[in-house]
């Protein structure tokens, strides 16, 4: 474990969470400029952020302290999964203690404060929209699982890093068990950060509303981990994604200046594809009903284990 | 017949082995010194169930040094049938569940010393000795080395339970779980004594050595463990096996449904360990599919229906089903794999139901005694009566919180380690040698992710509507939280679950000694490191939870204090916002069915749902929903039909007079000497 790996270690985590707002307001404009808007600044995630810092913080006064917990527990697990996700480096020293498998655990664990936390002031919505996140990462999370169990199996490793390493010095295109764990991937990107079809980021609408209907009770400096901690969300499940089926320009070997050259420009290109592509699918799908969402789910989770059938009868 | 001397055999020094004898004859002496003041709480509460706890951890601390040993000790107590003594052995599987038995059972004294007061059911000092012998006869099953003295054991602590079951006697609802508990564990012990009879092999020896010598046939065999896993599967609650669980955890004081969920259940797996790896030997690869789809189908069917209860009681008891099928599932692929000829990833699949056994324990206990706490407190089971409790019950909350997360399986909780030891043998799967298996287990790995996820939906359901929110009832606000004695034993169990999550390596370390009894070798450990757990050599495979932990900590305490140092606006404390709705009561929360009703609508199928609607213009409009188990109707009910069917058709015989009865006994007289004469 060299200095400059632990180095790389922060680096991540630094670029993580401050693309990930950045990402986010990319992804916003494409979506504005397909649906023929004038888009809002990419910085406006940002301003959002700096805002809320700025702001009086009002608590519900039958919080518990689980309430004021709860943000930062949420915020720490999302910028930790940032350093075990290789989005630049694959010598990361973290990811010897947590694999995959620890990543989903720690995906579930900040899912599971976040409803308990919405749990906690006790109204109809934040038991409303704890219940439906349930519901949600119930079938998305073995759904994500199944898939980095594909790639596990292919690589003869949970180590996400591993993988990423093993799947780009192979050839180019996918195996086919990889194949459906992708079509799965995106249907469990999509419901997991809140986008349509699952959930609508911009409503405040109660009949539809998931991720909104668990956060109401928060403001300003909470209320801005939890934002935070959402766009870190979705900016690590994109990274997943990279490291699963989009492998390449990720310095392999010990990272130098000369490998970041190569990763940092990569990365930027494949997030500008991927908020371009999650903006199209947004603004092709309609949003569902909420009742329609477990059978999203379950075929994302068919998909995947489908993908894993397949893996384990062609042995590719 | 049986030539063995009866006085005391020495083979090894058995020194462990007698001081855990002596243990268990303490337990029986505290439980009878219970006797002497059956109506004093103090007694029993204040001196004998904190001995008892002492006497548990004891036998821990011997169970942890025979296991360290890794040997092997023999003893024959001139007890028992004639020509048959009771023969004892402390070998490493049973040094495993005794230290199980011993810690966990030492915690739940503790809070038990705490929990039970006069009025409540049958008197104190007659709890502490149902109570005692309960514990004195599980460690007997584990120490036995002789089918009778294993059947004799088996036998008090199915009694000695039932009596605990039906402290409330008074109750008919629980009356009647008694007795499907009874009946079920009878059902199981009958399975019992013809594995038993069939595990003998003809030699007419009973002893667990001869078993282990004899040479049975393949069907023998198989049908011996078939016979097993049904007698043990009704104990530990195996689907469709588990009906009992669910009305006898309820019924039953706190601190005994923990001590039945977290101990009890543990035994039947140590009983299909024991005669599916030790005494039949070498296992034939697909005896173990029987185990891993039952464990797989158990581990679904437990977590839906927790996840639709609206008693808190019961929603664990279907949750510790859930957990058995983890356990059976491990035991599955264990036997699929010893039997494959795959020793290595055997012993890393056995690995994983061990650690899973005794991470259960302690996380379940927790729970279960956490809800008695709840009770005693509120005087409520009903999810729907609760609420808010984490203010009023600090310590409660705040313990059983750690309970939660760790059996919803996240790291770096003692949960984790064990599902994270499970899919990775499930990973390692693909070299089988059989087509049809190496289907199944990807099926199984899905399956066991999915209860993974749904049991954090059913614990999330779970502490939400107990500790947080408002208070359901006004009467809430009076709830106090629980005494000394058992924040202590809640404290303990606590403990344990973060110590068995932080430390799996040494915890595997001393688990070698059995994976090297029942698979013969030992989960190797590829990195040099004390903190990093890595069971796979030549395979890039780590989990670190102390850094997983330590990283955590950091980056949140961080967070914290950047913005602490940055923040410079005050916190104002407000009434609810409610989207400005204006007047938020206590009835507008999710209740226990409304938090279920994504599950129910999903798996509809799987449940029998009564629900009743008040119509539009009803007065006093009621909303009711009953929630039942399609195995009644399917299953047991025309069995139990069958079984009358049966009894009143052999009735007949009986006709009350004895001049018929002295009839029907010299009919017999003379259809024996017929056969006398024939042969």
């Amino acid at each position: 474990m060299s200095a400059l790996e632990w180095i790389t270690q922060v680096l991540e985590v630094a670029v993580a969470l401050a693309a990930a707002p950045v990402f986010l307001g990319w992804l916003n404009q494409c979506r504005a400029w397909l649906q023929n808007r004038r888009a809002p600044s990419i910085w406006l995630p940002y301003r959002n952020l700096r805002k809320l810092f700025h702001k009086e913080a009002v608590i519900a006064e039958n919080a518990s302290p689980l309430f004021r917990i709860a943000p930062y527990v949420v915020f720490g697990a999302m910028a930790l999964a940032a350093g075990i996700i290789p989005s630049m480096g694959t010598q990361l020293p973290l990811v010897v203690s947590a694999d995959a498998i620890a990543l989903v655990g720690l995906f579930a664990g900040a899912r599971m404060f976040m409803t308990l936390a919405a749990m906690d002031v006790g109204t109809a919505f934040g038991t409303l929209g704890a219940r439906r996140e349930m519901m949600v990462g119930f079938l998305a999370e073995p759904a994500l699982l199944m898939v980095i169990f594909v790639a596990s199996m292919l690589s003869s490793s949970t180590a996400l890093p591993v993988i990423t390493r093993n799947l780009a010095s192979g050839h180019l295109g996918l195996s086919p068990g990889l194949a459906f764990s992708a079509v799965a991937f995106v249907l469990v990107l999509l419901a997991e950060n809140a986008r349509i079809p699952v959930d609508n980021p911009a409503t405040h609408l109660e009949l539809t509303m998931i991720h909104e209907a668990m956060v109401l009770e928060y403001s300003a400096r909470h209320l801005a981990l939890i934002e935070w901690a959402a766009q870190l969300k979705l900016f690590n499940y994109v990274c997943i994604g990279f490291s699963l089926f989009l492998p390449w320009g990720v310095a392999r070997a010990q990272i130098g200046p000369l490998g970041l050259l190569v990763a940092i420009p990569a990365l930027a290109v494949k997030l500008a594809a991927a908020g371009a592509g999650l903006a199209l699918i947004e603004t092709l799908s309609a949003k569902m009903r909420v009742m329609r969402i477990p059978e999203f789910l379950a075929s994302a989770f068919l998909f995947a284990v489908l993908g894993l059938l397949v893996h384990v009868l062609l042995g590719a | 017949m049986m030539h063995l001397p009866v006085h005391l055999m020495i083979t090894l020094s058995p020194m462990l082995l007698v001081g855990c004898v002596a243990l268990l004859l303490g337990w029986t002496v505290i439980g009878l010194a219970g006797l002497l003041r059956p109506r004093s709480v103090v007694l029993a509460g204040r001196v004998l169930f904190p001995l008892g706890a002492l006497l548990g951890f004891a036998l821990a601390v011997l169970a942890g040094a025979s296991l360290l040993g890794g040997g092997i000790e023999r003893l024959v107590l001139p007890v028992g049938l004639p020509g048959l003594p009771a023969h004892l052995r402390l070998d490493p599987l049973s040094s495993v569940f005794l230290v199980l038995l011993g810690a966990v059972s030492g915690g739940i004294s503790l809070f038990a010393g705490g929990y039970f007061r006069a009025g409540e059911g049958a008197a104190p000092g007659l709890l502490c000795l149902q109570y005692h012998l309960f514990l004195a006869s599980m460690g007997l099953v584990l120490l036995a080395d002789d089918a009778y003295s294993f059947l004799v054991a088996w036998e008090a602590m199915a009694l000695s339970s039932y009596f605990l079951v039906t402290t409330q006697h008074r109750l008919a609802e629980i009356r009647r779980a008694g007795f499907l508990y009874l009946l079920m564990a009878h059902v199981g012990a009958i399975c019992l004594l013809l594995a038993f009879g069939v595990l003998q092999g003809g030699s007419g020896l009973f002893t667990f050595a001869a078993m282990r010598a004899a040479h049975l046939s393949a069907g023998w065999a198989a049908a011996a463990f078939l016979l097993a896993l049904l007698g043990f599967g009704a104990k530990a609650g195996l689907v469709p096996l588990h009906v009992w669980l669910p009305e006898a955890h309820p019924a039953a004081p706190s601190p005994v449904s923990a001590l039945m969920s977290g101990v009890m259940l543990k035994t039947a797996v140590y009983g299909v360990l024991r005669v599916g790896l030790d005494l039949l030997g070498h296992p034939v690869w697909w005896w173990g599919l029987a185990p891993l789809t039952l464990g797989l189908l158990t581990i679904v069917y437990g977590a839906l229906f927790a996840a639709v209860q609206t008693d808190m009681k019961r929603l664990l008891a279907y949750s510790s089903v859930e957990n058995i099928g983890i356990a059976f599932t491990g035991v599955g692929l264990t036997m699929v794999f010893a039997g494959s000829g795959m020793p290595a990833v055997a012993a890393l699949a056995l690995l994983a139901t061990l650690y899973h056994c005794l991470n259960h324990s302690f996380m379940k206990s927790l729970l279960f005694l956490g809800t008695g706490a709840v009770l005693h407190a509120t005087g409520e089971r009903n999810l729907g009566r609760l609420g808010g409790l984490i203010h009023r019950m600090p310590w409660v909350a705040w313990l059983t919180l750690i309970g939660t997360l760790a059996i919803a399986g996240l790291p770096p909780l003692n949960g984790f380690v064990s599902e994270w030891l499970l899919l990775q043998s499930f990973l390692f799967a693909d070299g089988l040698p059989h087509a049809l298996v190496n289907l199944l287990i990807p099926m199984g790995a899905a399956l066991v992710a999915l209860g993974a996820a749904l049991a954090g939906y059913v614990m999330v359901k779970f502490y939400g509507i107990i500790f947080l929110g408002q208070p359901r009832e006004a009467s809430l606000v009076h709830a106090h939280d629980c005494g000394w004695l058992e924040r202590i034993g809640l404290l303990w169990l606590a403990l344990g679950c973060v110590l068995l999550g932080l430390f799996p390596l040494q915890v595997i370390g001393a688990l070698g000694a059995v994976t090297t009894q029942l698979v013969g070798t030992v989960v190797p450990q590829a990195s040099p490191h004390w903190w990093l757990l890595a069971p796979v050599p030549g395979r890039p495979v780590s989990y670190g939870p102390v850094v997983f932990l330590t990283a955590t900590l950091a980056v949140v305490l961080m967070t914290a204090l950047i913005v602490r140092l940055t923040y410079r606006q005050r916190v104002r404390r407000v009434p609810a916002w409610d989207c400005g709705f204006g007047t938020l009561t206590a009835r507008m929360q999710d209740t226990a069915e409304g938090f279920g009703q994504p599950i129910r609508h999903i798996f509809q199928p799987f449940f029998e749902i009564e629900r009743e609607l008040p119509a539009p213009a009803d007065r006093t409009p009621r909303y009711r929903i009953a929630i039942a188990e399609r195995i009644w109707k399917l299953l047991y009910e025309p069995l139990a039909r069958a079984v009358e069917r049966l009894a009143n058709t052999a009735a007949r015989v009986q006709q009350g007079r004895i001049s018929t009865y002295l009839l029907y006994s010299f009919a017999t007289l003379l259809v024996l000497l017929a056969v006398a004469m024939a042969s």
